[in-house]
């Protein structure tokens, strides 16, 4: 049916308002960033790089950012590699234990990241793992490891077993076959696994502020200390430049996951 | 490569085979030799076994119980990939993330074949299946009939002693089917491997083989070539698979000159007996009937009257099914010379009772068929 046009509008400024509301906070931080005076008033007042190289230049924040890249690269492979073996357990497992497993392996995506904070925090202070490298990769592992395992097993689902049996008649060995023909069909998944687990590590907040001490920062920690101790503009540099890696990450995961599906269909 | 084709085959060797899941026997003492060379099918129904033989052969399935030997050699507990037996699959099973040129190379790239020596075997192989241009292309972009024989080209491509096709044209249209059964015969006398083949298609399995082993509930119930089950089928499953015919069925006397049946209340007799404490039917091929109007001279010793019930014109002739008076069933051929007869029509039909073959009755032959 043809839509009248006061209708037509109507829904097209409820749209738009909504899309403001939804993207505000993101485009309040990129302009911010460049703001002219040591101030986090919004709009801001001058133009200036400084926040950027004070980003680059002091000690505090390169560390926390080499901490964050390291962490999260560390925690990307670990998730990829143990989230794929769990995606390829309960793949070929019977569907009520693994439906049962794969919700327990799910579970940190439900709970509330405070719940989980205090657990982790609790067992670290026992473990001395508090202010850890160990410790960081481990509890961010936690929260990787359903992304890789949602991405693997809807890769996992469209892949044809039978391309096994068929490599098998073919004079492959289980090795083999799975280096030949199941790795490379399930690389995207794995990718974009990866992606969804580095971005996880990177951006994550609640754990990291338990578990953290003055030896060892990752970066939104350091903002978040940044910015309640004094209104540096720098936050809002770190933030944007964490916009930037995040959305070309997830972006690529989602683009990933996106031509597997349709290239199936 | 079609100097040596007559010993590249491998003989198999299938004794007492049994496979069961839980309490199911899918295969209940299974045996069957298939000559080096030759080309055997395996039909029936699905569920009948004939796929789980195969598995069994290609190493895809372990056995309960029995011995399986392919060129002489026990292959019991072999894995699939060490057994060197090419398989084609219904699906087709080609790696979608390679080319067809690396599709079929991959056996050969397995085996540790050289660069040059691989490519010539792959466009051998290709050329055996008329797909050499597409060597390029990705499985995607090529049709179903393509694609099959692609797989083809990869299965023989490592010159296999035996090759295994489950149902492979299954999943095409009739006109490229038939074009593709000839194309499989003809690849079959030009390589000279032992073929098994899987269908449930019974007109594709005279078209294609030496000899037909028909499965029925996990057991084979004759082994032959597609005339000898046609015109002398052991079991009344056999002789209701393969090709059209009439089952009569009624009160049965036996005595020393032969038997008779009681149809509604005509008789009809034939030289043969069944030995043991069994029930006979008569079994007729279509083309051992004759069908005439009421009234028209004798066309043979026995004669059932019916009633026209269904008419298909065929091209090449006509099929009638005829209303016998116990209500069942009699299929009828008739070419274009003879006369032509309308529904609901009272017709006569006609046989010689040495034309009738006498089969011990089995209430399952018709449940499995439908």
């Amino acid at each position: 049916m043809e839509m009248k046009p006061l209708t037509r509008a109507v829904l097209g400024l409820i749209c738009l308002l909504v899309g403001i509301w939804l993207v505000a906070p993101t485009i309040v931080v990129a302009p911010m960033s460049f703001n002219g005076v040591k101030s986090l008033a919004f709009p801001p007042r001058g133009f200036s790089w400084q926040w950027y190289e004070n980003f680059v230049t002091s000690p505090d924040w390169s560390s926390s950012f080499f901490n964050s890249l390291k962490i999260a690269c560390l925690v990307a492979i670990l998730a990829t590699v143990l989230g794929t073996l769990a995606a390829f357990g309960l793949d070929r497992m019977r569907a009520r234990p693994a439906n049962l497993i794969r919700m327990l392996l799910l579970t940190p995506m439900v709970v509330p990241g405070v719940v989980l904070a205090i657990g982790i925090y609790a067992v670290y202070l026992d473990a001395r793992l508090v202010g850890t490298l160990t410790g960081f990769v481990l509890a961010h592992t936690i929260l990787a490891l359903p992304f890789v395992l949602i991405a693997v097993s809807a890769n996992l689902e469209v892949f044809d077993k039978r391309l096994e049996t068929a490599a098998a008649s073919l004079g492959a060995g289980a090795l083999t076959t799975f280096r030949t023909v199941t790795l490379p069909l399930i690389a995207p998944g794995m990718l974009s696994g990866l992606l969804f687990a580095f971005a996880t590590s990177f951006d994550e907040i609640i754990v990291s502020l338990f578990i953290t001490n003055p030896y060892l920062r990752t970066l939104p920690v350091q903002i978040f200390a940044s910015i309640t101790r004094d209104a540096d503009p720098t936050v809002a540099a770190v933030g944007t430049i964490l916009l930037c890696v995040t959305t070309v990450l997830i972006g690529g995961g989602m683009l990933l996951l996106g031509r597997e599906r349709r290239g199936r269909s | 490569m079609t100097t040596k084709a007559s010993n590249r085959g491998a003989a198999i060797e299938i004794r007492s085979i049994t496979k069961t899941y839980g309490d199911f026997r899918a295969l209940d003492d299974v045996s069957l030799h298939v000559e080096p060379g030759e080309f055997m099918t395996l039909l029936g129904p699905s569920g009948s076994g004939k796929t789980t033989t195969l598995n069994v052969v290609a190493g895809f399935t372990d056995l309960t119980s029995g011995t399986l030997l392919v060129g002489g050699k026990n292959v019991v507990g072999v894995p699939a990939h060490k057994r060197n037996i090419g398989v084609v699959f219904q699906h087709y099973a080609l790696f979608p993330h390679m080319t067809v040129g690396r599709n079929v190379a991959y056996p050969l790239t397995l085996r540790g074949v050289g660069k040059a020596e691989r490519e010539a075997r792959v466009l051998r192989a290709l050329d055996m299946v008329k797909m050499r241009d597409f060597a390029h292309r990705y499985p995607s972009e090529l049709s179903g009939g393509q694609q099959q024989r692609v797989a083809l080209a990869r299965a023989i491509v490592f010159d296999p002693p035996v090759l295994l096709m489950d149902e492979p044209l299954g999943a095409l249209d009739k006109k490229l089917r038939e074009w593709l059964q000839l194309e499989i015969k003809r690849i079959h006398r030009e390589l000279g491997t032992t073929f098994i083949y899987v269908t449930h298609d019974q007109e594709e399995a005279l078209v294609l083989s030496d000899r037909i082993a028909v499965f029925n509930r996990g057991r084979i119930e004759q082994v032959g070539t597609g005339r000898e089950l046609y015109d002398e089928p052991s079991t009344l499953f056999v002789g209701r698979f393969i090709g059209d015919s009439t089952v009569l069925r009624g009160g049965a006397r036996s005595d020393g000159t032969g038997t008779a049946l009681k149809i509604a209340d005509e008789t009809v007799t034939t030289p043969r007996r069944l030995s043991g404490d069994v029930t006979p039917v008569m079994l007729l091929r279509p083309e051992k009937l004759s069908i005439r109007r009421p009234g028209q001279p004798a066309a043979g010793q026995n004669r059932l009257s019916g009633r026209i019930a269904e008419a298909i014109y065929l091209g090449s002739g006509s099929k009638y099914e005829v209303a016998l008076g116990d209500g069942s069933l009699a299929i009828v051929r008739s070419s274009l010379t003879d006369e032509s007869f309308k529904i609901g029509e009272q017709v006569d039909l006609w046989f010689d009772g040495a034309d009738a073959k006498l089969l011990a009755d089995d209430a399952s032959a018709e449940t499995t068929l439908t």
